[in-house]
């Protein structure tokens, strides 16, 4: 197992040593955040972040048992697992879905092994094919795949094939993310490389803005057409299938993060555990919180945080409730930038909701910008 | 102190041609520093100065130098600017010396601003003390520098001098030469005094620090002196030597160099080429020669936030304590807010002033392009200067409009004069001469509008004689002009700041190159804009900016919402760097490309 060229995200791989510290700590965790708020209720649970099936199921299944003791896991909560294709196989899922898993998210990418090499998968498309019907057969009714496009060089006719396939597959959700090149990246340095070189280089510069708007735009209609509504930035789902999970992060509401680097949002306090998995492990071991950040979120931050998120949505962003939480009459502060949206066809204000139209999402970073508060204002 | 064991100096060279490390070599030779204390280029004591290896104020170092003779003789090294904008000041550095060596780089010969000097040298009558520098560079042909040393000024071979002030090789004969044929000043130290500033400086402990030449009568301590320009009275607090720190003695009598302090709150009470007298027993007549500052150059500073308007004007009210050449009155634009129009000696000096207000003020400024002050006679006989093209006034209540012309000097090598005379005829130039000289050097003279100059004239000289044109030049009076005022509009609407005024044959051209520089310097925003370019009501250029399309963060979940969050904020600060004219940002850059022409 390997980290992805893309991944900017924490993760390591060969650490498989360390798992039966780090289950230790995640349970210790688990029981330091009950004694701190309390039985709260879970609306939804997500295993995630790069491979978490580099646990054994066992432990899994443990860790689940663990959080059904502590909090009030609500009877139809949604808990994900996301897994990558080849590594994991039947008995594995099924294990997983014993455990009480009932959505699997699978990271299949692409239907393209070009693509796949490209990405630096270990897997190739007909491995993610093989891991979407396994799921299939072992019972799971709820299955997401998570694709990736907007590649360098990449045509429409290419993508919308990888998209053809996926939806073939019947999955009753769709993340489909642009390829973003994030600084610090090993596909950054691969593209800064190849591009201080001389001849081979168009294959390797990014797409051009104006053919991922092109694609962006496109994939919405097509799948519409499948039955599949985009309901945020790069997610799509059947009726009813939106992910709850992370509707909790867009509608900016409070969760809970154990592990190395995960987040939690709390009482309006953001915070992030150590990052490194030996500090995390170590720092459990002596019975201390590893908290490496907090940040008490408030005012014109809290405000940006919620216009940044709830505009990600195409059901859009709740007026009244922002007034209420922030204090901020967005439309009276922001009239003349939001009638310029409406009209230039970016946003619709309607039924007490400024949303963005598809158009609008694809520069969803541009007009968060424009509509964000400053510390002073 | 005894007039015949004082000399006084100055160093007439171009830029890079040495004069700063030939003037640390000569105070290593005196003593006045040690080499742990040579920072390089000791003289030259603001950063911004070092930084740009220029000069911008003079100073004056006071030595004592224990000649071949057995004698000790009390030499005062003037340091004069280097560059065009400030000739007013080297002609007051050079009033207050009796000597001058002219430096010359021996690979590069003479340049345009080295005989510009050189000639306010002579005719200042001062004893010249030719100096070929730069002899340690390998296959030097000093022959070349010898001939235009002789061609230009006469200077037989016997008389030029060898350096290195890198190695210091030749420094010792150089000081040797000083004593020898600079005469010594000449000045009655029981006549009324009568002090020239040369330079001052601002010290926020002390206040305005004078530095004069003391050509009649003696100053001291407690002393009441009058400025006779001004006419403004102080009690003197000090009065001392550099050497090179400031050193307090008991009086300056004439023939003297040293500094003056008295609580002097303000440059422009104490400016340079003023003279200094006694209030008590004043002299009837100043020193000749004493001019005010005139700015050549107009341009608007706005902050980039109207609300640090005030403290531009506290910067703007400070700087000035210390440079009385700075003239700026309060404005108001359309398009960028409350700000200052800036008057300025030329393009270093308003580029020095933009600098250190952000650099030691802190300020975000907008500035718009320079202009030249035109000259407009309306039907109504009316005469107007206009320093801002957005108050030009309108076309049909003009009689005839005049701009400033400056004579400039060119000297290349021959083989840079086609270009160099192509590229100033399309500036308008009017040819006047053309003089060839030794070593393959040729001086052109032309009379060019001074707002072609603004347009990187001198660049595009450097760029076309692959460097080595030199440029130098001085006001030649107003001439006619046919002129243009070319609005600009960004998305229908006019800005005022980008507003110029251009001679109507380069109307159109000039006009498409701004939108065309526009269009690449706007970054793409929510919407489509259109840029304009219009004369009155007809659009002469267009260009459009196609609407942003795609900045989305594909991921966004729980882990990163702070982090991303940050990226906005960070953005959204990045904007408001940028001024905004209707719903367009527009950077910084947009309002110098007027000048890139």
């Amino acid at each position: 197992m390997r980290k992805c060229p893309y991944c900017d995200f924490y993760s390591v791989a060969g650490r498989e040593h360390l798992i039966d510290a780090y289950v230790l700590a995640l349970k210790a965790e688990l029981s330091q955040v009950r004694r701190e708020i309390g039985p709260v209720s879970l609306r939804s649970i997500f295993i995630g972040g790069g491979t978490p099936t580099v646990l054994p199921s066992g432990e899994i299944a443990g860790l689940l048992d663990l959080c059904r003791e502590l909090f009030a896991v609500e009877p139809d909560a949604e808990i994900t697992c996301e897994c990558n294709p080849g590594t994991v196989d039947a008995v594995a899922l099924r294990d997983l879905k014993a455990a009480g898993v009932n959505r699997l998210s699978i990271g299949v990418q692409s239907f393209r092994d070009e693509e796949l090499r490209f990405l630096e998968r270990v897997h190739t498309a007909a491995e993610g094919r093989e891991t979407v019907l396994q799921a299939r057969e072992v019972g799971f009714e709820r299955v997401s795949l998570d694709l990736i496009y907007c590649l360098p060089g990449q045509t429409r006719a290419q993508w919308e094939a990888t998209l053809g396939e996926a939806v073939a597959l019947e999955p009753d959700h769709l993340s489909a993310y642009c390829l973003q090149i994030e600084e610090g990246t090993r596909l950054a340095e691969r593209l800064v490389t190849r591009r201080s070189g001389y001849q081979s280089r168009h294959c390797l510069l990014p797409m051009p803005e104006d053919e991922q708007a092109e694609l962006y735009l496109r994939t919405a209609d097509v799948l519409r057409e499948a039955g599949f509504e985009q309901y945020e930035v790069s997610s799509y789902a059947r009726p009813g299938a939106e992910c709850k999970h992370n509707l909790t992060y867009w509608h900016n509401e409070p969760y809970l993060g154990v592990g190395a680097s995960a987040w939690s949002f709390v009482d309006g306090e953001r915070r992030q555990n150590a990052a490194d998995v030996e500090a995390y492990v170590a720092s459990w071991e002596a019975r201390e919180p590893a908290i490496a950040y907090r940040e008490h979120c408030a005012g014109a931050q809290a405000a940006n945080e919620t216009l940044m998120m709830g505009l990600r949505l195409r059901e859009g962003l709740d007026l009244e409730a922002f007034r209420e939480r922030h204090a901020v009459d967005l439309v009276h502060e922001r009239g003349g930038t939001i009638g310029a949206l409406v009209s230039g066809g970016l946003a619709t204000l309607a039924g007490g909701r400024l949303a963005l139209t598809t158009a609008g999402l694809a520069i969803a970073a541009e007009i968060t910008t424009a509509l964000a508060f400053a510390e002073e204002e | 102190m005894d007039h015949a064991l004082v000399r006084n100096f100055c160093i007439v060279a171009h830029i890079d041609h040495g004069k700063s490390t030939l003037a640390d070599r000569i105070l290593e030779v005196c003593g006045a520093i040690t080499d742990r204390e040579a920072v390089d280029q000791v003289l030259d004591s603001m950063d911004l100065e070092r930084e740009r290896g220029i000069t911008i104020k003079a100073s004056a170092v006071h030595l004592q130098y224990q000649a071949d003779d057995g004698q000790t003789y009390h030499l005062n090294l003037i340091d004069t600017p280097g560059h065009v904008d400030f000739s007013y000041e080297v002609s007051r550095s050079l009033k207050a010396c009796e000597g001058a060596l002219l430096l010359v780089d021996a690979s590069q010969g003479v340049e345009a601003q080295t005989v510009a000097n050189a000639y306010l040298a002579i005719d200042s009558d001062l004893d010249i003390i030719p100096v070929v520098n730069k002899i340690d560079i390998k296959n030097v042909e000093r022959s070349f520098a010898l001939g235009q040393l002789h061609e230009m000024f006469g200077f037989s071979e016997e008389e030029v001098l060898h350096a290195s002030a890198r190695t210091g090789e030749g420094v010792h004969e150089i000081l040797e030469a000083v004593v020898a044929r600079v005469r010594p000043p000449e000045g009655s130290a029981e006549a009324p005094l009568r002090a020239l500033i040369f330079d001052s400086e601002y010290n926020s402990y002390r206040g305005v620090i004078a530095y004069v030449r003391v050509m009649d009568g003696r100053i001291r301590k407690g002393d009441t002196v009058r400025m006779m320009a001004t006419g403004r009275q102080f009690e003197v607090d000090e009065v001392g030597v550099l050497a090179p720190a400031m050193t307090p003695t008991e009086e300056l009598v004439a023939g003297a160099v040293g500094y003056l302090c008295a609580g002097i709150k303000d440059a422009r009470e104490c400016r340079v080429g003023d003279t200094i007298t006694s209030a008590r027993h004043p002299a009837a007549e100043p020193l000749p020669g004493y001019r005010e500052p005139k700015a050549m150059v107009f341009a608007g500073l706005y902050p980039t936030e109207s609300a640090e308007f005030a403290s531009l004007k506290d910067a703007l009210d400070k700087l000035a304590l210390n440079d009385a050449a700075l003239h700026y009155e309060a404005e108001t634009s359309g398009a960028l807010g409350f700000g200052f129009r800036c008057g300025f000696l030329g393009l270093l000096h308003m580029e020095i002033v933009q600098e250190r207000l952000e650099r030691e003020y802190d300020m975000d400024l907008v500035a718009t392009a320079p202009s030249v002050v035109y000259r407009v006679y309306l039907k109504n006989g009316q005469r107007v200067e206009v320093e801002n093209p957005a108050h030009y006034p309108d076309e049909g209540s003009i009689e005839r409009a005049e701009e400033p012309y400056i004579r400039a000097t060119i000297m290349c090598p021959e083989e840079a004069v086609g270009p160099c005379m192509q590229l100033s005829q399309a500036r308008r130039a009017v040819f006047k001469d053309m003089v060839h000289t030794a070593g393959g050097r040729v001086t052109l003279t032309y009379s060019i509008p001074l707002a072609e100059i603004l347009l990187e004239y001198y660049d595009q000289l450097k760029s076309v004689s692959r460097g080595y044109a030199s440029l130098d030049y001085e006001f030649d009076g107003y001439k006619p002009a046919k002129l243009a005022k070319v609005n600009l509009m960004i998305n229908y609407e006019s800005v005022d700041a980008l507003a110029f005024l251009t001679h109507r044959e380069f109307a159109e051209v000039r006009a498409r190159t701004i939108v065309d520089r526009l269009k690449q310097l706007l970054p793409r925003q929510l919407f489509e804009i259109r840029i304009q370019a219009a004369i009155g009501g007809r659009v002469i250029a267009a260009g459009r900016i196609s609407q942003l399309r795609k900045n989305v963060i594909a991921k966004c979940y729980g882990g990163d919402i702070t982090r991303k969050r940050k990226l906005l904020e960070k953005q959204k600060a990045g904007k408001k760097r940028m001024k905004q004219v209707g719903s367009v940002d527009v950077p910084q850059e947009a309002f110098m490309s007027l000048l890139k022409i």
